[in-house]
């Protein structure tokens, strides 16, 4: 089971090593989010350090999308899917694995994010175990739900505009729950970010085991 | 009677969108049963043709 | 299902959609309309208080009647995505057919249902709480993210692949619908933990009896309509599957009259009378 997952983790990845498009257009794109609401915000570094647990989440699920797609694109080509079902692999082994990595990848761009906004928005860091747990959390949340959702719409050539759509309302909660725990580690918001921590870990508990039960089904119809 | 307005805007909105929906849901079946053979239009009649999704 | 021929004969004709038992709801549901327009405007009275330690007149007034059409509206959406949701998980576990057209026709309703219930809580919200609308109020946003929620079901429900292949993506979606709700619900109440929401309007001693019965009525009569749309909306989603299977008629129809014509003119070229320019 744990190595059926590397292996279909591992082979996401080491086509992201070649390709290097997670790399060298995802990031460069969030960036390039964090820089609009940079100048949309008039550059004022108040208002960007009050709000920048929101701005930065936005940008995160944002850039999630890309990824996402890339993720699932990977498999439709070629005949690659079919692949994947002959391969006789465990339905949740693959969700797991193409999780994984899609897992490896946001973080990566979470963290080059977050020296981002520390460098560009100058936000003030309080407690920065608290910051590097929540980011973790929830960004195996996005890639978990981000995972299922891209199978869903797998081989469908209207995935780039459905995904925001179908995505987008199921990870509000993660904004949510991320902002005010970053909100808390960068001393913004007074709330316990630690609670919100424990309810981001359980969005992607939840979405980890939906998402390998709910593969099998996805797969069978193929 | 107070906040007509806003009586006029809550019950109105209700009646044009539930009216559109409507409207647009029988003549989306008036269309598609021009085009349906008569004896399958009906689930009642037609059904066991497709039991279960996938037996088409 | 009797043919055209033996419907015009007998007199019991079905429409696309229509049958007795629609056309009965129908009649009862317009009859019903108008008794609920007369309760909601005529027959009750607007929320006036005297509050007892000014002596000032204090609330709704009558935007109270805005609630007739409000809260049922939100019952029938959440009905409707319940339904939905029931659905899905049958076609998972049976490969329901009819479950997967009711889990769908169920759906359309409960999106129309819940863009109507923020639109009218907004209405009301304005002059009730001075705004249109509130981030941290558990149910306006619950109900918010479900709206949107819906809307890709319906989405996925209009993908391309198989009927089957569609089925069970829309059913995950159902059901994961509900899941997400929950989810949404329960982060926005750690969020905000307070809500502008009256908690317990309805077992609220102070409301008068014919208040309480219109309020009532206006949910019976919002549970109805949606019957109605469900049976009417479950005939349309049965046709269009069927147009996929059988929709051959006007086809047919269409290449038979198109292969005469050009016989028609081939066989006018060939005895030389046919305009050849």
């Amino acid at each position: 089971m744990l190595s059926d997952v590397l292996l279909i983790a591992g082979k996401d990845l080491r086509v992201e090593l070649r390709s290097r498009i997670a790399l060298n257009q995802v990031v460069p794109f969030a960036l390039l989010v964090l820089v609009l609401f940079g100048v949309a915000l008039d550059a004022d570094s108040s208002t960007l350090a009050t709000f920048t647990p929101g701005l930065y989440w936005v940008a995160v699920v944002l850039a999630a999308l890309l990824a996402v797609h890339r993720s699932v694109s990977l498999e439709d080509g070629d005949g690659a899917d079919e692949g994947l079902l002959m391969s006789g692999l465990h339905p949740a082994s693959v969700f797991l694995g193409k999780a994984v990595a899609l897992i490896a990848e946001l973080l990566l761009l979470a963290l080059v994010l977050l020296g981002g906004v520390l460098i560009l928005y100058g936000a003030p860091v309080d407690d920065v175990t608290l910051l590097l747990l929540t980011t973790v959390a929830a960004v195996i949340g996005v890639g978990a739900a981000g995972t299922l959702y891209g199978a869903l719409l797998s081989g469908q050539r209207a995935r780039e505009t459905i995904l925001p759509i179908l995505l987008l309302p199921v990870l509000a909660p993660v904004v949510i729950g991320a902002s005010r725990a970053f909100g808390d580690a960068m001393g913004s918001v007074a709330t316990d970010g630690w609670s919100w921590l424990l309810s981001l870990t359980g969005f992607a508990m939840l979405y980890l085991a939906v998402g390998s039960v709910a593969h099998g089904a996805l797969m069978e119809e193929a | 009677m107070t906040h007509v307005g806003y009586l006029v805007a809550g019950w109105g909105s209700a009646f044009l969108i539930i009216g559109i929906y409507t409207w647009v849901l029988i003549q989306r079946g008036n269309r598609l049963a021009k085009r349906v053979p008569v004896e399958k239009q009906r689930w009642m009649s037609a059904r066991d043709e497709a039991e279960r999704i996938g037996d088409a | 299902m009797t043919t055209t021929q033996e419907a015009v004969e007998t007199g019991r004709f079905d429409t696309a959609t229509g049958s007795r038992t629609t056309r009965m709801l129908g009649w009862a549901l317009s009859i019903g309309l108008i008794v609920l327009l007369w309760l909601a405007f005529i027959a009750t009275d607007p929320d006036i208080r005297i509050d007892a330690a000014s002596g000032d007149e204090i609330g709704q007034f009558d935007a109270v009647r805005l609630i007739y059409v409000h809260v049922p509206m939100a019952i029938v959406a959440y009905t409707a995505f319940t339904v939905t949701a029931i659905g899905s998980v049958m076609v998972l576990l049976r490969r329901s057919v009819w479950w997967d057209l009711v889990a769908g026709a169920s759906a359309e309703i409960g999106a129309v249902a819940s863009a109507l219930t923020l639109i009218t809580g907004s209405i009301w919200g304005r002059p009730i709480w001075n705004t249109y609308w509130r981030w941290d109020d558990v149910r306006l946003m619950t109900t918010l993210v479900l709206f949107m929620l819906a809307l890709g079901y319906l989405a996925v429900r209009r993908l391309e692949g198989s009927a089957e292949s569609r089925a069970r993506r829309a059913a995950i979606v159902g059901i994961l619908l509900v899941i997400n709700s929950i989810i949404v619900n329960r982060s926005v109440e750690w969020w905000a933990s307070q809500t502008l929401h009256q908690q317990s309007t309805i077992t609220d001693a102070a409301i008068e009896d014919l208040t309480l019965f219109t309020f009532m009525y206006a949910i019976v009569f919002g549970l109805a309509g949606y019957v109605w749309l469900l049976i009417k909306g479950f005939r349309v989603a049965w046709l269009e599957r069927q147009n996929e299977r059988f929709g051959l008629v006007e086809a047919l129809e269409q290449r038979r009259a198109e292969a005469e014509r050009t016989d028609a003119v081939n066989a006018a070229v060939d005895t030389g009378t046919g305009d050849q320019s």
